[in-house]
């Protein structure tokens, strides 16, 4: 399988587009940091070490409520599936983060559907926009009615929870021709305040819905401006950024960063490079739930271990 | 086009296969009818774009001053139409979704995607 995944300045293929393959053949892994260097520890049914022990959360993404078209007919039906799963975990999540694409349209009924769904779980959710959730009328003031709540500008903000301190950033507003997610110059300034005052051992999740790292330049899978925001975190001792977007999973650490894309619960996206477009890809239906899913976070404190846990439909 | 073009002149030059120049007489009548079509084409009021695999095609497209030009979305994905100048912004485009503008001034206009901007385009108006 042949995968170009994060601009790696050529190191070839690594284990992470290893493990890569084991995730689309329809199992999880599982991702566990001992100090700052993430690990596979094993795959989803296998390890015991899954068992969540700590303060946990969820990230789910791409939902694309109003999709219908052939890669998958039924996004609120995969999105329920996905919920069921939720409901289904032995140990509740402290809360869900949810990376952008809540809806394919901004339409008012997809946000509602997607808010009954997700009801379902009785988590609360945490979301940023993804550029699909900012197409109506007048471009995104749908979405800042229903969950801006709080938040600054096109819909950022941060919060604290079990020491950790969680930053949801808007990378899709404002895109300029040619170039990539964006995140501006008054979103960065925020940043480097909220940031002015937390300490270097201050664990950083940040999270947003295009990846802040480049991944793909032809296909903009990348924020222009996402290494300024990065750079603004390279203090931290332990960051774990979250994105969605691609519709596939992407890992990758750099010092004391861990890069994470999660599964869509709607449709499968290509591996960079791999078709004409990254626009929805058509499997057979009985391989569909294999390539959606969510992924579970497990934070232990004290000595700060984070896992990702993977998990498909199917799985 | 270009091996039949290559074809056409080896037959010309050479006149020495037979079969050669049955293949050039045969295909005159077509590369007559495509210029012709070509032509109706152009003389159209309604220029059309496509979306399709994240790309505008054609890239680049020449047009009068007047000219209406007619951007169709072909993708599973919605796209928008976004003038570098904000001259010209269309809504989200769903699935055979289009958007119509009219350029009534001369000039060069660089427009994108609004939700995919490496998606791009350009518009000249003479």
């Amino acid at each position: 399988m042949a995968r170009k995944g994060f601009e790696d300045h050529g190191q070839g293929l690594g284990r992470r587009q290893v493990l890569e393959c084991m995730v689309w053949a329809g199992t999880g892994v599982l991702w566990g940091v001992s100090g700052g260097v993430p690990h596979s520890v094993g795959l989803i049914g296998d390890a015991v070490a899954a068992e969540p022990t700590g303060f946990t959360f969820l990230q789910m993404s791409d939902s694309h409520i109003g999709f219908d078209k052939a890669a998958n007919p039924d996004a609120l039906g995969t999105l329920r599936e996905a919920v069921a799963k939720v409901k289904a975990m032995p140990i509740k999540p402290s809360f869900i983060i949810h990376t952008g694409d809540i809806t394919h349209l901004s339409k008012p009924a997809e946000f509602d559907n997607a808010d009954k769904a997700f009801g379902e779980t009785g988590v609360q959710i945490h979301y940023v926009p993804g550029e699909h959730d900012i197409i109506d009328e007048e471009r995104g003031k749908a979405y800042l009615e229903r969950y801006g709540k709080g938040s600054k500008g096109a819909g950022w903000y941060s919060f604290d929870d079990h020491g950790i301190h969680f930053i949801g950033l808007v990378n899709v507003v404002d895109l300029k021709g040619g170039g990539l997610g964006n995140l501006g110059a008054e979103q960065l300034a925020w940043l480097e305040a909220d940031l002015k005052d937390k300490s270097n051992s201050t664990p950083i999740v940040v999270f947003a819905h295009i990846p802040l790292q480049v991944i793909y330049r032809e296909w903009g899978w990348g924020t222009e401006d996402g290494m300024h925001a990065l750079s603004l975190l390279k203090r931290f001792g332990s960051v774990t950024v979250l994105n969605g977007h691609i519709h596939q999973l992407a890992q990758k650490v750099e010092g004391n960063m861990t890069f994470h894309t999660a599964l869509s619960t709607a449709f499968p996206q290509p591996a960079p490079g791999s078709a004409p477009s990254p626009g929805p890809m058509l499997v057979p239906a009985d391989k569909l739930r294999t390539m959606l899913g969510l992924s579970a976070v497990n934070v232990v404190q004290g000595n700060k271990p984070l896992a990702i846990v993977d998990k498909t439909l199917a799985g | 086009m270009q091996s039949l073009i290559n074809h056409l002149s080896f037959a010309a030059g050479r006149f020495a296969s037979n079969r050669g120049l049955a293949v050039a007489i045969f295909l005159g009548p077509v590369v007559g009818a495509m210029l012709a079509f070509g032509a109706v084409a152009a003389q159209d009021a309604t220029n059309v774009i496509t979306i399709d695999n994240f790309t505008f095609s054609p890239k680049e497209l020449t047009v009068p001053v007047g000219a209406t030009v007619k951007w169709v979305n072909h993708d599973d994905i919605p796209h928008t139409i976004v003038e570098k100048k904000t001259t010209f912004r269309s809504k989200a485009l769903d699935t055979d979704d289009g958007y119509s503008f009219t350029f009534t001034s001369a000039g060069t206009f660089d427009y994108f995607c609004g939700l995919h901007p490496h998606m791009v385009g350009q518009v000249i108006v003479k």
